[in-house]
C-alpha cells in the first residue's frame, strides 16, 4: 500500500491515468465501456488489472418495492478520484451510500443481486463488520455535519471511538488532519471553539478532516460543495486534488464542471442504469453514448 | 380625488371581520386562563401566606417548616388564652401545675409544621423520577433508534398512551397489589416509587422519543460513518443533544409526581409518623418505610379532621409550601436543562 501510494503521488495530478503498469500495457487507449439501457447483455466495466479498488458487479439495489438500480457493474480504481454524475433521482448517491452500507440505515432497503466487493471481499456477505468496512470507507456528506462539540472533538471522535486515549498522540492526529483538509492555519487558535461556529465551507473540510483522522483508504463524498459558494467550492475541489495522492475518492456531484476539473473517472448515471464509465476527459469531449453527450452539453438533466 | 379615498384604503369585508373577531376569540381565551390560574394561584398564597410568614424576625414560621405535626391545645388560663401546641402544653403543665385541670379544646394536626412530609414529597419525587426516567429513556432509545417500525411497536405505542389515560387512583391500587400486597414490601418508599413512576412514564417515554427524533439525521450518520457502533453514536452524538427536551418534560413529569396523592395514598403515605426517614436501624430498612407527603398531608387535614379554622391554616400552609417546592424543583430542572442547552447548540 505504501508503495502504491508513493507512486501516486509522484503523478502529475492533472494526469488522468498515473503511470502504473496496468495503463502502460495499453498506452494511449481510452479505457471505456459504453452500456446501451436497452442492451440485454450487461457489459462489465473493464479496469486496468490490479488497480481496481472496489468492485460492483450487476447491482439491483431496492427501496421497498421500487428497484433504485439496475444492473450496476463498475470497477473504482485505487488512488483515482471517480466521479458520478446524472440527474437527480439516478441512484448516484444510492450507489454511493452502498459503498459503505449506510443504506442499512433505512429502513426496507435491499441489495437483490449483484456483489460489490473492496479488496476481493463482498461487503454485503454476512460475515462482514460493518463498523470495520466504515473505518476504512469515510464518507463525507452533502449537507456538512459537524457534531456539535468543539473543532478538536470533531476531529478526535472517531479516534476515541477506537479507544484512542493519549492526549500527545491525539494533538498530532488533530493537526495532521487539520492540515489534510486544508483547515489548519484557519483554526488552529481555536480548536475548542465549537464546530458549528465556521462558516459553511470551512463545516465542510472540518468534515472531511473528521473523516482523515481515521485514516481511511476510501473517501465517498455525496455532493460536498452543493451547499457552498463557489470560492468554498474551488477549496474543496483544491483539496481533492491533494487527497487524490493518498486517498481513493468517489464523489457524487451534480456539478458536471466539477467532474470534469477534479476527477479522473467519471460515471454517468440515469434512471438507475450505468450509461457509460470512462476517463473523464472522454465522457466531456468524446462521449461513447448519445445520453451521455446530451447530458454533459447540457441538452437535458 | 378625495384625499382618503385611494386604492389602498382597508375596506370592511368578511375576511376582515374574522381576523378582528379571532383575534379577540384568541386573546380573551389566554387571559381566561391566566385569571383561572391566578385566582388558584393568589388564594393559596394570599391564605397560606400567613402560616408560612411571620411579622417578626426571621419572618418565616420556622415550626411550620421543620416540625412534625402535632396536635393544638386552645385554652383559658388565668384569664389569658392560649394556643398551643401538644408538647409546649405539656412543658407549660410541669411549670404551671393549675393548668392541668384547665378545660381545653384540642385540635389534632394543628400546631407543629410539616417537615416530615416536605423530606418525604421530595425523597418521592426524587426516586420515582429517577426510576421513571431510567426506564423511560431506554424504551424510548429503544422504539426509536433500535425498533424496526411495525405491528408490534404500534401496539406498544398505543399501550403506552393508554397507559397515560389511566386514573391515577388505578395506578395506586395497582401499587398497592403488585409492589405492596404481592411482592410484599408494605406501605413503603419503593412501593411509592416504582407506582408513581409508572404512573409517569407515558409522558416520559413520549416526550423522550420527541427529543430523540429532533436530533437532526445528519449527527447520527456522521458517527455511523466514522466506524461507530450504534450504542456509540447514541451515546455521544444523540443522548447528549436529546437531554434538554427530556429534561423538559421531566419537569411536567415532576410536577405530576409531587401532586398525586392517590397513588401513594395505598402504596407510601402514612397519615403520622414521629420518626423521619433517615432515624432507621439498618439501612435498608430505609427503602421500606412509609412517609408523610405533602399532598396527602392536605387530603387528611381537609378531609379526614373535623374542620375549623385552625386546620384551614395548616392546609394553605402546607399547599403554599407545596407549591414553593414544585417550583424549586422545576426551577432546578429549567437551569439544568439551559446549561445543557448552551453546551449543545445547533
Amino acid at each position: 500500500m505504501v508503495t502504491s501510494r508513493s507512486a501516486a503521488m509522484d503523478s502529475p495530478a492533472s494526469a488522468p491515468v498515473p503511470g502504473q503498469a496496468a495503463s502502460a500495457a495499453a498506452p494511449g487507449r481510452p479505457l471505456r465501456t459504453a452500456v446501451q439501457p436497452a442492451s440485454a447483455a450487461p457489459a462489465v466495466a473493464a479496469a486496468p488489472a490490479g488497480a481496481t479498488l472496489i468492485d460492483i458487479r450487476n447491482l439491483d439495489f431496492f427501496y421497498g418495492e421500487s428497484q433504485a438500480l439496475k444492473d450496476i457493474s463498475l470497477a473504482i480504481e485505487d488512488h483515482k478520484v471517480t466521479a458520478f454524475i446524472g440527474p437527480s433521482g439516478c441512484g448516484k448517491s444510492t450507489l454511493l451510500r452502498c459503498l459503505n452500507r449506510m443504506n442499512d440505515l433505512i429502513e426496507g432497503t435491499r441489495v437483490a443481486r449483484g456483489t460489490i466487493k473492496i479488496h476481493g471481499v463482498d461487503i454485503y456477505q454476512d460475515d462482514v463488520d460493518v463498523i470495520e468496512l466504515r473505518k476504512r470507507v469515510g464518507m463525507v456528506f452533502q449537507k456538512s455535519n459537524p457534531f456539535p462539540k468543539s473543532i478538536y472533538e470533531n476531529i478526535t471522535y472517531g479516534l476515541r471511538l477506537q479507544g484512542v486515549k493519549d492526549k500527545a498522540r491525539l494533538d498530532e492526529i488533530v493537526e495532521k488532519a487539520l492540515r489534510g483538509a486544508a483547515l489548519w492555519d484557519e483554526v488552529k487558535d481555536r480548536l475548542d471553539a465549537s464546530g458549528l461556529g465556521l462558516s459553511g465551507g470551512q463545516q465542510q473540510r472540518l468534515c472531511i478532516a473528521r473523516a482523515i483522522a481515521v485514516e481511511p483508504e476510501v473517501i465517498l463524498m455525496d455532493e460536498p460543495c452543493s451547499a457552498l459558494d463557489p470560492v468554498a467550492t474551488a477549496k474543496i475541489e483544491e483539496l481533492i486534488q491533494e487527497l487524490r495522492t493518498r486517498y481513493t475518492i468517489v464523489i457524487v456531484t451534480h456539478n458536471m464542471q466539477q467532474a470534469a476539473r477534479c476527477s479522473d473517472r467519471t460515471a454517468f448515471f440515469y434512471l438507475g442504469k450505468l450509461i457509460e464509465y470512462a476517463d473523464t476527459r472522454d465522457i466531456f469531449t468524446n462521449p461513447g453514448n448519445p445520453q451521455t453527450e446530451a447530458y454533459v452539453s447540457g441538452r437535458f438533466g | 380625488m378625495n384625499a382618503a379615498d385611494h386604492v389602498f384604503r382597508p375596506r370592511l369585508n368578511a375576511a376582515r371581520r374574522a381576523e378582528g373577531l379571532v383575534f379577540w376569540l384568541f386573546r380573551s381565551a389566554t387571559y381566561l386562563i391566566l385569571a383561572c390560574g391566578g385566582a388558584v394561584f393568589l388564594n393559596i398564597v394570599y391564605k397560606g401566606a400567613g402560616t408560612v410568614f411571620t411579622t417578626s424576625a426571621p419572618f418565616v414560621n420556622t415550626t411550620f417548616l421543620t416540625e412534625a405535626p402535632e396536635s393544638l391545645y386552645v385554652f383559658e388560663f388565668e384569664g389569658k388564652k392560649y394556643e398551643m401546641g401538644d408538647r409546649e402544653f405539656r412543658a407549660f403543665k410541669e411549670t404551671h401545675p393549675a393548668a392541668a385541670k384547665v378545660k381545653t379544646e384540642s385540635y389534632v394536626y394543628s400546631a407543629g409544621g410539616i417537615w416530615p412530609c416536605i423530606v418525604g414529597t421530595v425523597l418521592l419525587v426524587v426516586g420515582s423520577m429517577t426510576i421513571a426516567l431510567f426506564l423511560g429513556v431506554c424504551a424510548a432509545i429503544y422504539l426509536t433508534e433500535y425498533a424496526k417500525d411495525g405491528a408490534f411497536i404500534r401496539f406498544v405505542r398505543l399501550a403506552i398512551l393508554n397507559l397515560a389515560g389511566v386514573p391515577s387512583i388505578v395506578f395506586g391500587l395497582f401499587g398497592f397489589g403488585m409492589f405492596v400486597i404481592f411482592f410484599g414490601w408494605n406501605v413503603s418508599l419503593l412501593a411509592g416509587w416504582f407506582t408513581l413512576a409508572f404512573m409517569v412514564l407515558p409522558v416520559v417515554i413520549t416526550a423522550s422519543e420527541e427529543s430523540l427524533k429532533s436530533v437532526p439525521k445528519g449527527f447520527r450518520e456522521g458517527s455511523l460513518a466514522l466506524g461507530a457502533t450504534k450504542w456509540q453514536t447514541i451515546r455521544s452524538n444523540v443522548l447528549p443533544y436529546a437531554l434538554p427536551g427530556i429534561l423538559t418534560s421531566s419537569i411536567l413529569g415532576i410536577a405530576r409526581v409531587a401532586g398525586e396523592t392517590a397513588p401513594i395514598m395505598f402504596t407510601a403515605a402514612y397519615v403520622v409518623r414521629d420518626k423521619l426517614p433517615w432515624d432507621v436501624e439498618r439501612a435498608g430498612d430505609f427503602f421500606f418505610q412509609g412517609v408523610m407527603a405533602l399532598p396527602y398531608h392536605i387530603y387528611v387535614v381537609s378531609s379526614k379532621i373535623p374542620q375549623n379554622d385552625y386546620t384551614e391554616r395548616v392546609q394553605y400552609g402546607t399547599a403554599f409550601v407545596f407549591l414553593g417546592i414544585v417550583a424549586l424543583i422545576a426551577t432546578a430542572s429549567i437551569l439544568l436543562r439551559t446549561r445543557l442547552r448552551n453546551r449543545y447548540k445547533w
